[in-house]
Order: C-alpha cells, then sequence, then structure tokens
C-alpha cells in the first residue's frame, strides 16, 4: 500500500460540512486535503440552464444522486427481521459528488428552537419524566441555542438567506416567527416573493390566528456577496430546486457560497475518485493515524494527517465509524454501546389543494424554500402537550416547489391512476392545485438503529448499512394532530376538493414514498461518552483528533429541516478546533 | 394464421386506432402539424415484434386518446420506452440489483425483484401473454380496448399470479415509464411538440417566472419551450 506524503487535516468528503471545516481550516494556514469518492462539479457547465432542468434526468432518473447500484443500505422495520436492499430510490436520496446532498437539496433553512436541543430535561420539567414513552432515548444537546445562535447566525450570512426575522435580541417583529429564539440579527436578505397559493395560506392561517410567516431559504432574493467573498444571485422561482443543481447561483450550496474562495488556497487541495474505506487508528485506539482509501485506479492508499475531519452523509458516516472499529458499536438489546444509536426521520404529511378553474395557482411558479408561508405553532414545544400524549412537533407549510409533471401533477380523490377519467382530471387540475405540508419531527427509540448488514456488499465488497426502523406511536399522534390543524387551514382556503397522504397507526415505514432526505443519529453528540459517540464540539470521546460532522450527530430528529442545525454545529466545532484545539491538541471536553 | 399475418393484423388494428383520434382533439391539442406530416414511422431497437405490439397496446389504454388531449400514443410513449431500455437506466445500471432477493418482502420495502427494466418487460410481456392466452383465447394486444382495461386492473392490484414477475411490480413499472414518456422533455423521444405539455399549462424549460409571481392568480401568457428551445 501506497503512503502519501502526511497532511495536517483530511477531510473524508467535500458536501456541506467539510467544504465548511476545510475552509475554517485552512483559513488558520494549516495544510487541508479532502478526499471525495465522487467528482467535481461546479454551477457552469455542470447545472447550466436549460440542460439542468431536465425533469426526467435530474428528478427521476436521480444523475445527482449516489447510485444505488453502487452502495446502498439495507432495511428492515424491526431487529430480528431480514433487512433487504433499497433497491431504487423512493423515501430518502442519498448524495454523491462535491458538494453532496448541498447541491440537490431545497434551501429550507431553519434553526432549531432552544428547547429542541434540550429536550429530554425540558419534558422532564414541563410535564414530568413519565410523559417520555418506554423505549423513547431522547437525550440533550450538550450545548444551548444560546451557545450556538452565532453559529446559526454564521451559516445564514454564508448563504445570503433570504427571511423575515420574528425573535430580534428578544423583541418581537411582527410578519416573522414568534416562536423562534432570539436572534442577533435579521435575515442577510428579505423574503423571496410569495407565491399565490402560499398568500392563500397565509390569509387561511390568519384568520383562525396563527402567524404565518414566510420561509427561511438559502434560495437568495438579492445578489449577496458573503464574507468568503463569493457572490450568490437572485433566485427567479424557476420551479427546478431540489433533486437538481441551481442555474442561477441562487440556492446556497457549497459550489456558491464556499468552494470559488477554498479552491484559491494554495494550502487546500482537493482529491476526488478517492473513495475513503477506513479510518486507521494506532496500538493505543485513541489517536487516529489518518486514513486509508481507494483511488481511480483501485489502488488502496494511506492517507497520514493529524486531525481527520469525518464529514460525510449521515449515513456514511455511521459506516465509516463501524468499518473503523472507533467507538463502542450500539447493542440495542442492552441499549449499551454508542455507534448506530438513535437513528431518526421525520414524518410528513402532505395535502393537495385543489381550486375551482378560476383559482390559478401557476404551479410551476415555485422555488424550493422561497415563496412560501408556513406556522410554527405546532412544533418544538411551542404549545401544551400535556393533553395530546405526544412529544414533538412540526411546522405546517402552505406553497409548491414546482409544477414538475411527472413528479409533482396531482389529480382530486377519487380518481383513477390512469386512463381517460386520470388524462382530464390531469388538464383541468394542473393549474388550480398547490400543496399544503406537515413536517413533523421523529424522537429517538431503542429499536431504531443502525449497524452493518450481514449480507449484503457494494460495489468494493464493503458491507452494508442495515438501518432498522419503524414509526412508533409518539409520531402516529404528531402528525394525526398537525394534519388535523393543517386541514382546518386548508378548508378556510376554499378548495372543492383536497387529498391527504397521512401515515396512519398500523403503517409501516414505507421506502417507496418520498418524504425527507433528513436520516439522523447513529454517531449522536451529548454530554457523556456512555450515552454519545461525541462530545459537543462533534469531537470523538474515543479518538479526540477525530471530528464527525453532520445529521449523525443528532440525538433525535426535529421538525425542522436539519441543515441549519448542521451548519451551526459545523461552524461550533470549527470555532472550538480553531481557538481551542490547535493550540492544546486533545480532549476539549474531559469526560 | 402465421405470425406474420397476425403480426400485420396487429399493425393494422393499432394503426386504426391511431386514425381513430378525432381530428377535432388534435386541434384543440395545438396538434395539427402532426396530423399534416407525421414522423417517419420508429423501429424498436430492444422490443421484439410481439413485446411491441404489447408496448402500443397497453400505453394507448393507460393514457388513450381522446377529445381531451393527446394520447400515449400520439406522443409517441412507446419509442420513449424502447429507448430507455438502451440506456444505464434500463440496463439496471442505476438500481442495487445483487442478491440474495427476498420477492416476499413487505411492499412497503420496495423493489426486490432481480430485474433491470429490460428484463423486468422481457419477463413480465411473455408472462402476461401467456396468461391473455389462457385466460381469453388471444394475446393482450389483440384483445378488445374494454378488456385490455380489465387484464391491467387485475395486473395493478396484483390479482394476477405470473410465474416470474410480481404482476403489481411489472404494472408499477409500465405506468411509470408510460408517464415519463408522457411528460418527459420531447428530447426523448415522447412527448411529441410538447402535446402533454399544451394541454396541462405546463411551460417546459422557461424557468423564469420573477415578474410573473407578483401577478398572484393571473394566468401565464407564454407556452412551452422545450430543452432544445422548440416552441409550443
Amino acid at each position: 500500500m501506497r503512503t502519501m506524503k502526511p497532511v495536517d487535516v483530511v477531510v473524508i468528503g467535500l458536501g456541506w460540512t467539510g467544504s465548511v471545516l476545510s475552509m475554517e481550516l485552512a483559513k488558520e494556514g494549516l495544510q487541508v486535503l479532502a478526499l471525495e469518492r465522487g467528482h467535481n462539479r461546479d454551477t457552469s457547465p455542470d447545472f447550466d440552464y436549460p440542460k439542468g432542468i431536465d425533469e426526467l434526468k435530474y428528478a427521476v432518473r436521480g444523475e445527482l444522486f449516489r447510485k444505488l447500484s453502487l452502495d446502498t443500505v439495507t432495511i428492515r422495520h424491526k431487529l430480528g427481521d431480514t433487512a433487504v436492499p433499497y433497491r431504487q430510490y423512493g423515501a430518502f436520496l442519498l448524495p454523491d459528488n462535491v458538494g453532496g446532498a448541498g447541491v440537490h437539496w431545497n434551501g429550507q433553512l431553519y434553526r432549531a428552537s432552544p428547547e429542541d436541543l434540550k429536550i429530554r430535561s425540558h419534558i422532564i420539567q414541563r410535564y414530568g419524566a413519565r410523559f417520555i414513552p418506554d423505549g423513547m432515548t431522547i437525550q440533550d444537546y450538550d450545548v444551548t441555542f444560546d451557545e450556538l445562535e452565532p453559529y446559526f447566525d454564521k451559516f445564514e450570512y454564508l448563504n445570503g438567506t433570504s427571511g423575515q426575522a420574528g425573535n430580534l435580541k428578544g423583541k418581537l417583529i411582527p410578519g416573522g416567527n414568534p416562536f423562534e429564539g432570539a436572534r442577533s440579527r435579521p435575515y442577510p436578505t428579505p423574503p423571496v416573493a410569495n407565491t399565490y397559493p402560499s398568500q392563500l395560506f397565509a390569509l387561511a392561517a390568519k384568520e383562525i390566528g396563527y402567524h404565518p410567516f414566510p420561509q427561511p431559504s438559502a434560495n437568495s432574493s438579492q445578489p449577496y456577496t458573503n464574507d468568503y467573498g463569493v457572490r450568490l444571485g437572485p433566485c427567479n422561482l424557476c420551479g427546478f430546486c431540489e433533486r437538481f443543481g441551481c442555474f442561477l447561483y441562487s440556492k446556497g450550496s457549497p459550489q456558491t457560497t464556499v468552494l470559488p474562495a477554498l479552491f484559491r488556497l494554495p494550502n487546500f487541495e482537493l482529491r476526488t475518485q478517492s473513495h475513503v474505506v477506513k479510518i486507521n487508528v494506532d496500538s493505543t485506539g485513541k489517536r487516529a493515524t489518518g486514513v486509508t482509501y481507494i483511488d481511480a485506479l483501485g489502488a488502496e492508499i494511506f492517507q497520514p494527517a493529524d486531525l481527520v475531519i469525518l464529514s460525510s452523509f449521515q449515513t456514511n458516516n455511521v459506516r465509516m465509524m463501524l468499518l473503523s472499529g472507533i467507538g463502542e458499536t450500539y447493542e440495542p438489546r442492552t441499549g449499551k454501546g454508542v455507534i448506530g444509536k438513535n437513528f431518526a426521520y421525520q414524518m410528513m404529511s402532505a395535502t393537495t389543494v385543489f381550486f375551482d378553474k378560476n383559482v390559478n395557482t401557476n404551479p410551476f411558479i415555485a422555488a424550493g424554500a422561497g415563496g412560501s408561508q408556513l406556522i410554527d405553532e405546532f412544533n418544538s414545544d411551542h404549545f401544551d402537550h400535556g393533553t395530546y400524549g405526544f412529544i414533538g412537533g412540526g411546522y405546517i407549510l402552505g406553497g409548491q416547489t414546482g409544477g414538475r409533471p411527472i413528479q409533482q401533477l396531482a389529480v382530486p380523490p377519487g380518481t383513477p391512476s390512469w386512463g381517460a377519467a386520470w388524462k382530464r382530471a390531469a388538464k383541468e387540475n394542473y393549474l388550480h392545485s398547490t400543496g399544503v405540508v406537515t413536517h413533523g419531527s421523529v424522537m429517538s427509540y431503542r429499536d431504531a438503529c443502525l449497524d452493518l448488514d450481514p449480507t449484503y456488499r457494494d460495489s468494493i465488497g464493503l458491507p452494508l448499512m442495515r438501518m432498522t426502523f419503524d414509526w412508533h406511536d409518539n409520531e402516529y399522534k404528531m402528525t394525526r394532530y398537525l394534519t388535523d390543524r393543517a386541514l382546518e387551514i386548508v378548508s378556510k382556503m376554499n378548495p372543492k376538493a383536497h387529498s391527504t397522504l397521512i401515515r396512519q397507526p398500523g403503517d409501516h415505514f414505507n421506502v417507496r414514498q418520498y418524504q425527507t432526505t433528513h436520516t439522523t443519529g447513529g454517531v449522536i453528540t451529548g454530554a457523556n461518552p456512555k450515552t454519545s459517540a461525541l462530545n459537543r464540539y462533534l469531537q470523538s470521546w474515543d479518538v479526540p483528533n477525530l471530528f464527525v460532522t453532520g445529521a449523525s450527530a443528532f440525538p433525535q430528529n426535529i421538525g425542522y429541516n436539519p441543515t441549519g442545525l448542521i451548519g451551526a454545529l459545523t461552524y461550533y466545532a470549527a470555532h472550538a478546533i480553531r481557538t481551542q484545539y490547535l493550540k492544546h491538541p486533545g480532549p476539549l471536553v474531559h469526560s | 394464421m402465421t405470425e406474420d399475418e397476425k403480426f400485420r393484423q396487429r399493425r393494422l388494428f393499432l394503426k386504426a386506432a391511431l386514425s381513430a383520434v378525432p381530428l377535432g382533439a388534435l386541434f384543440a391539442a395545438g396538434l395539427t402539424a402532426s396530423a399534416e406530416s407525421p414522423a417517419p414511422e420508429y423501429s424498436p431497437t430492444y422490443f421484439t415484434s410481439p413485446e411491441w405490439m404489447f408496448i402500443n397496446a397497453a400505453v394507448d389504454r393507460l393514457i388513450p386518446s381522446n377529445e381531451d388531449g393527446p394520447g400515449a400514443l400520439d406522443l409517441h410513449v412507446p419509442e420513449f420506452i424502447d429507448r430507455q431500455m438502451e440506456t444505464d437506466y434500463g440496463h439496471g445500471g442505476r438500481w442495487y440489483l445483487q442478491g440474495p432477493f427476498h420477492p416476499e418482502a413487505d411492499a412497503t420495502l420496495g423493489y426486490q425483484l432481480k430485474y433491470s427494466p429490460r428484463d423486468l418487460y422481457r419477463a413480465a410481456i411473455a408472462d402476461v401473454n401467456a396468461w391473455c392466452q389462457r385466460a381469453h383465447g388471444k394475446e393482450f394486444a389483440d384483445l378488445q380496448p374494454q378488456m385490455r382495461d380489465d387484464v391491467l386492473v387485475q395486473l395493478e392490484k396484483g390479482e394476477i399470479d405470473l410465474p416470474n414477475v410480481k404482476a403489481s411490480e411489472f404494472f408499477n413499472q409500465l405506468l411509470a415509464n408510460t408517464m415519463e414518456g408522457y411528460f418527459a422533455d420531447p428530447m426523448y423521444g415522447g412527448n411529441r411538440q410538447m402535446g402533454s405539455w399544451k394541454m396541462i399549462g405546463f411551460p417546459g424549460a422557461r424557468a423564469d417566472f420573477k415578474d410573473w409571481v407578483t401577478q398572484p392568480g393571473k394566468p401565464y401568457p407564454l407556452g412551452p419551450v422545450s430543452i432544445r428551445g422548440e416552441k409550443g
């Protein structure tokens, strides 16, 4: 095996968090090497108009996603079952190449609520310990909202995020989210213009007494230059956001916010087609010596490094820890061990709203995040859960992310899925329909976890990761409650019909239905090495020169889209590495 | 009847089905050009003759041609599906197709057959035709439209036991590819002259609505454009 010249920092995967950490550490003068298993790509030529807005190629065939033929996960509903491979894309999308999922997300950029970060102690304090059902394994972060606030802010300003502040230093601002934690500054750019259906949703929500506000969005509403000197352009509501790259330089992504500046730094190197298969540790098991990767020719190479950043997608982070044997593997029967623990996801309901012909929704006028309105009354612990008997919640959003006909055309309830009746309904309803969704949290449970599959392997012969996951009563109750509130708003929008997709008790997790790509947990952060894999700075308790970034650190999932919290935790970790770790390499928190 | 005679008869039947589209429907859908200058006939690359007859006869029922707008045959959906079979996707290059296989797994765990798209069509069409022969004395393409609809419903609901494939899984594949061919950009061979986009009002690759988002509720005035710049 060939050994390369040592570097200060090796970064595994150049997606959102790998790009931010590469930049923050390269700015310190460190020699930073990013190893990316995929290819490099940039707005031009890779996402150019018009070839970049091809629904079949990108949204349906999944040009920007990892080919599942190369590697995937296996899934089973409960412990003891045989897991089967996720052979075709459905519920969630696995990223690939430089930029990762930061290229094909929608740009919905939220902060967590303050109580989300202290959920266990918050629930016990407000409702008592018995409110947490048996088998639910929620944990606090070891960091507070106020400690993270400067880093939420930093990530929002990186992206030129458009939105309306609701709580500025404790002062409530009309038109924003009154439930958000206090922010130190307004959003860097004003909200993207509301689409017509989102205006109808907001009017209906106000009528009931709710506080609708524009969805915070990494779809920039104005030309914007961030602190790295990288420029974004204004969103034009093209309707091709999630599953696509942005041809307008509007959607925040590593390519539109970080990489142009990073690639100019002489002490940064990107090596593509370099597939890391293992983090190497020394004989004590307490220090990473570097990583092993397979290059484009198939040769195995050892790359020594003083500091290792594991910044691949959530599922891959967990798998890398398991393949490297770092940290104690979680054992669901005893609850001991940490790697693979507390896998979580999200639970959505989707209502399609059909109007009469005099209401033109123009569904194709849409952005992935900007232009939609939502209410946050039923997220986190913004309301008294006492009589409802569930933990968590979500936001209720009205609007549209595109009118792409293969995947986004809907017909009223009772319409057959094909034939003359389907065709007439498609023709009559396409221009007069829109969506209202509930975007709900999923708590963590003792029996929802990740480990290595005993049977199935990837294209280079390594075991696939195995997901053990199904819904629990808490989430069925949560989604029913949220969906009922959403339907009250829908009825005030005066539609002629609506159809709702909701997960009901007895429904299994269905991998065929897209929900979100927000898989979380498996390498979680916390205050105690017995119950978490990482300390509050995302530093491995076991191997202090290893930091693991991304949603794999979430101890349970939130009702918001995760990228804002991922970005904040990443900047928080970067700050700790720069200001503390580099001076005194070693554990930043003593257990 | 020899195989050749059978084939000729089916072709005549399909041509009759095509020409049965009322001209008014074509005008209404803005397809007058296709009525005047028919595209050169497409010869399938992947599908065999019996398979091609099946595909044509099936998509014609999934999206029939009528006064509401063009059907799947009008928009060359069979050509789209045949061309897809030659892509990386058609060869299964995007799906995880390593065994062992558990077709008995709960349907919520997703597709669990061993077939790539093209292999799925090959196995399933043979099975469905054999089933139709046994049940109705004819292959699928030779059945009357109502009878073909009945068979498609039974496939959709998984009410037919096929020896080599799961009926509902094949139906999912066929319907998905039919919708793709109907609505995808015309450069893939279907959605001829953006017929489906014109029917529903999708402006295709225009992708610039900053001026129109500020005019809430106003109908969008422009017709579709394709990725290659054709205007509808």
